[in-house]
């Protein structure tokens, strides 16, 4: 329906600028206008920020309150209570009550609580955030990449094996590792990438079936005599060798590997390459407009295959991180591949920008590092995680829902239509 | 069926849409709702469509209220409306989609197809809206799904029609057309409010003329007692020039030109039949046509976004056929596109970057891959005030534009680096009049500065305001060059209709100088 109208001047004041560009370009030397005009750029930029972060919250909030419910309606000892409501209704409501806080404490502490959970937490949340950067760089070129489980795949297998294969000393032979991790990964997105350039096959298509190749070449290298480890007939590799393996970092009892602070650095470098850069500019214009892309002169294709070769790349740094960082540093089959499911929820819920991926990749890992203590000291299953994790996805891919639910304004709490463009 | 609308008042977040606005329509009366784009017209209209509900006013039918929560209200209380893009399911008949929605019925649901194209058939008698009801949507032109969708109003027993914009996608031919089928309906009783910008278009047609500017109604009259310059300062609020001022042209060397073009569209069909134009530095050629005769591959060809299958192109003596926009952006051409927000602009891109969309790699908008924002914001800050942009700042979205306001801001940035050829397309299409008045007089400008100009427009209004010389294409061949001072607007419509020996015959002079007339 074309409620819209051509006529009606009826659109909402302009948001405030997204790209940053508010912010320095406002005050251009105009002496005393300047700190107020950098005053309300600033205010102006805070309420985009709280705007952008009140869904995504909102999200979380409504999801940990369903995974409540699902608690206490799969807990025979408090629908025990809840069945003589009746007769005890403050038994019902308290035992409730108890199991939940419980549930959530545990969650809480065995991730953020001392720290060294909080360092597990940040170990975690690593590899989701390097997978979570190349989901949204793809997704800002307009490309939807489901295959960061494959070129994680196949990034791991590259790193792992120069990281078993070679014996170098360790400022060789970890750049090395981490280099063929990219490469492995950049490689296998520039698959996707040419068949969509060349002849417009459908990278959620396209990325889907390289999934599924890429796990059984990993099966296929390991059977191999040089990944296998000598007198194993099971699908293992070799260890990575100590000098391929990333450092571990001890900051006050928090402990992590410094693959975090490749994540950061990937970030900051994703964010300087979309914002900053003319090739980034292009690459925004072939996601946002390919027609107009094409119009001003820009290659649609070239920029698919290279937005596809970064997204790879990082999804192999994310493999690459895995291998050479997470105890037993093996390759086994279908290696964590799920990671790369798990970091098209992070770009989501990070709405496609490089520091919301690095919260959400931290949320994220704050789940998953609490979920295995709450498991082990409140009986509380950690699938009931996999449930929240699902149900943030769901209301951040539904925002209409929650404006629903909280009664906001639509136009308020949005960024920008992440969920219901996916390219298809 | 007797409309009133009683002193509506609708606002919008920060702007008034509808102030206080009374409309009074009688059944058997056109009533032409005159205005500029973002006067009130579409608001007030949605409105009485239950589109949006007022916050003050009253709707009365034949004296009753109407309160219209939906469209569904509206249509059931007689009233119908026909918006500016239709809103047809492709794949199917014309029957079918005349009854979607209220399909008649036989036993265990079976539709009753025999029924609904007998009333499709007899509708189109009555009101002479010839269409044949078995024909598929897609495959009919533009004009006759507007038909279409004047007769899903009548199926629907509407007695007040409501035409949002109808003219602005329809050729001279179909517009004519159009304007019989309305006086043919207010014949019949019904009463018809036509919206339009159209001047020409409502003096024809209208029985009452009612003008919007700001919301607000500023004058009712008649065709008998207006006149096109009076309507227009009306609408725009001050004194307004129709006629572009312009000298005759001084054409230098060949700029452009194009020999034995022949262009496939994207089904393989050739749509252009070995086409030679030239166009020389300080002139406009206009392509005129009606759409769909080759003028948008041929534009494309021309500026490489479509590879020709034969034939050459050259830019200032240089053969640049098959070269991509890039390499033609540098050696000076600039190009205004035809469908402006799907290939002009990037919607949601801020101003600034919009108007350096095909600029940013170069100097001084980047250095070495580094995008320098300042420089940018600079530029964008100038060309937003030398080309009147209506922006709230460079940092706006440009979805969040009006539509002539979206066009001003890819007039700024092609003109901006159009050193040798400029190629416009449609470069009016829907605006208002103050922004065509301003966008003609900056073509001008640009042909004075000694650019050569090709103008790709089905606006006959414009072609004969702007142009040096025609060139009318038809069936992708051009049938004939005229000069415009031999032109007429019955010899450019003549010929834009295929009707060569006719044209022949009220041509002056024909054949002596190859300047006036070639009939090929």
């Amino acid at each position: 329906m074309s409620t819209a109208t051509t006529d009606a001047p009826a659109q909402p004041p302009a948001e405030p600028p997204d790209d940053g560009s508010g912010g320095g370009g406002g005050g251009g030397g105009e002496g005393s206008g300047r700190g107020a005009a950098f005053g309300a750029a600033l205010w102006s930029r805070l309420r985009a920020l709280a705007n952008a972060l009140l869904l995504p919250a909102l999200a979380l909030f409504t999801a940990l309150v369903i995974g409540a419910l699902v608690m206490i309606f799969t807990d025979p000892n408090t629908l025990n209570q809840w069945s003589s409501f009746f007769a005890d209704p403050v038994g019902a409501l308290k035992a409730s009550w108890d199991l939940v806080s419980d549930a959530y404490g545990a969650l809480f502490h065995y991730s953020l609580g001392t720290p060294e959970f909080f360092g597990r937490t940040l170990t975690e949340a690593t590899p989701l955030a390097l997978g979570g950067l190349s989901v949204a760089l793809a997704f800002r070129a307009g490309l939807f990449n489901i295959g960061a489980a494959g070129q994680l795949v196949i990034g791991a297998t590259c790193a792992g094996y120069v990281g078993f294969a070679f014996d170098l000393p360790a400022p060789i032979h970890l750049p090395l590792a981490v280099l063929a991790g990219f490469a492995g990964g950049a490689a296998w997105g520039s698959i996707a990438g040419v068949l969509k350039a060349r002849t417009g096959a459908h990278e959620v298509i396209t990325t889907i079936m390289l999934n599924y190749i890429s796990y059984r070449v990993l099966d296929y290298a390991l059977r191999s005599q040089r990944f296998r480890p000598p007198g194993r007939a099971d699908l293992i590799s070799r260890p990575v060798h100590d000098s391929a393996r990333l450092p571990i970092i001890d900051v006050g009892d928090v402990r992590f590997h410094a693959g975090l602070f490749l994540a950061i650095a990937a970030a900051v470098a994703v964010w300087w390459l979309l914002e900053r850069s003319t090739v980034g500019f292009r690459m925004r214009t072939v996601g946002a407009n390919p027609f107009a892309a094409r119009y001003a002169g820009m290659s649609v294709g070239a920029m698919y295959i290279l937005a596809m070769v970064l997204a790879g790349g990082l999804a192999g740094l994310m493999g690459t991180v895995n291998i050479t960082g997470r105890p037993s540093f093996t390759l086994t089959s279908g290696y964590y591949a799920f990671l790369g499911f798990d970091a098209i929820a992070v770009a989501l819920l990070g709405r496609a920008n490089p520091a919301g991926v690095l919260g959400a990749a931290f949320l994220f890992g704050v789940l998953r590092a609490g979920s295995t203590g709450m498991q082990a000291n409140t009986d509380t299953p950690v699938d009931i995680i996999v449930v929240i994790q699902a149900l943030i996805i769901l209301f951040v891919a539904a925002p209409a829902l929650v404006r629903q639910i909280y009664r906001i304004k639509a136009g308020r709490a949005t960024g920008q239509s992440f969920t219901t463009n996916w390219g298809l | 069926m007797k409309v009133e609308l009683r002193a509506i008042t609708k606002r919008f977040p920060g702007v008034v849409a509808c102030d206080g606005v009374d409309l009074s329509v009688e059944s058997g009366e056109v009533h032409a709702l005159l205005g500029e784009n973002g006067a009130g017209k579409s608001t007030l209209m949605n409105i009485l469509f239950g589109l949006y509900q007022p916050d003050e006013g009253e709707i009365l039918l034949d004296g009753a209220p109407l309160t219209a929560r939906s469209p569904a209200d509206a249509i059931a209380a007689g009233v119908g409306m026909v918006h500016q893009h239709f809103m047809l399911v492709p794949v199917f008949t014309v029957a079918e989609n005349v009854m979607l929605g209220i399909e008649p019925t036989g036993a265990l649901g079976r539709i009753d197809r025999a029924e609904a194209r007998r009333r499709v058939v007899d509708l189109s008698d009555r009101y002479g809206l010839a269409v044949n009801p078995d024909a598929v949507i897609e495959d009919l032109p533009v004009g006759v799904q507007q038909r279409v969708e004047i007769l899903k109003a009548l199926y629907r027993d509407a007695r007040c029609l409501i035409l949002d914009e109808p003219t602005a996608v329809l050729t001279p031919g179909e517009i004519e057309e159009l304007m019989g089928i309305i006086r043919q309906l207010a014949a019949g009783g019904r009463a018809v409010i036509f919206i339009s910008h159209k001047l020409r278009e409502v003096l024809t047609v209208a029985d009452e003329i009612t003008v919007l500017r700001g919301g607000k109604v500023v004058g009712n009259t008649t065709p008998a007692e207006a006149d096109e310059a009076g309507l227009a300062s009306m609408m725009v609020g001050r004194d307004v020039q129709l006629v572009v001022d312009k000298d005759v042209a001084d054409p230098g060397d060949t700029v452009l030109a194009a020999s034995d073009l022949v262009v496939e569209d994207d089904r393989g069909n050739t749509v252009v039949d070995g086409v030679s134009l030239e166009v020389r530095a300080g002139e406009i050629l206009a392509v005129a046509g009606v759409q769909g005769n080759g003028q948008t591959e041929l534009v494309e060809a021309v500026c490489g976004l479509r590879r020709p299958e034969a034939g050459r192109v050259t830019l200032d003596g240089r053969d640049v056929t098959g070269l991509g926009p890039d390499h033609l952006f540098q050696v000076g051409l600039a190009h205004v596109p035809e469908d402006r927000q799907r290939d002009g602009l990037v919607g949601s891109f801020p101003v600034a970057s919009n108007l350096v969309l095909n600029q940013l790699r170069n100097a001084p908008f980047s250095r070495r891959g580094r995008i320098d924002r300042r420089a940018v914001r600079r530029h964008a800050t100038r060309l937003v005030e030398e080309f009147d942009v209506r922006t709230p700042s460079v940092d706006a979205a440009a979805s969040t534009l009006s539509g002539g306001n979206q066009q001003k801001v890819i007039i700024a940035r092609e003109f901006f680096h159009a050193r040798r050829l400029l190629v416009l397309s449609q470069p009016t299409r829907g605006l208002d009049v103050g922004s065509i008045q301003y966008i003609h007089r900056q073509v001008v400008a640009k042909r004075d500065e000694g650019a050569a100009v090709l103008l790709n427009s089905s606006e006959l209004d414009e072609v004969l305001a702007l142009a040096d010389r025609i060139a009318v294409i038809y069936r992708g061949r051009i049938v004939g060059v005229v000069d415009r001072a031999d032109a007429s607007r019955e010899l450019i419509g003549l010929l834009m209709a295929g009707a060569v020996d006719e044209a022949a015959e009220v041509a002056p002079e024909a054949g002596e100088e190859d300047e006036a007339v070639t009939v090929t």
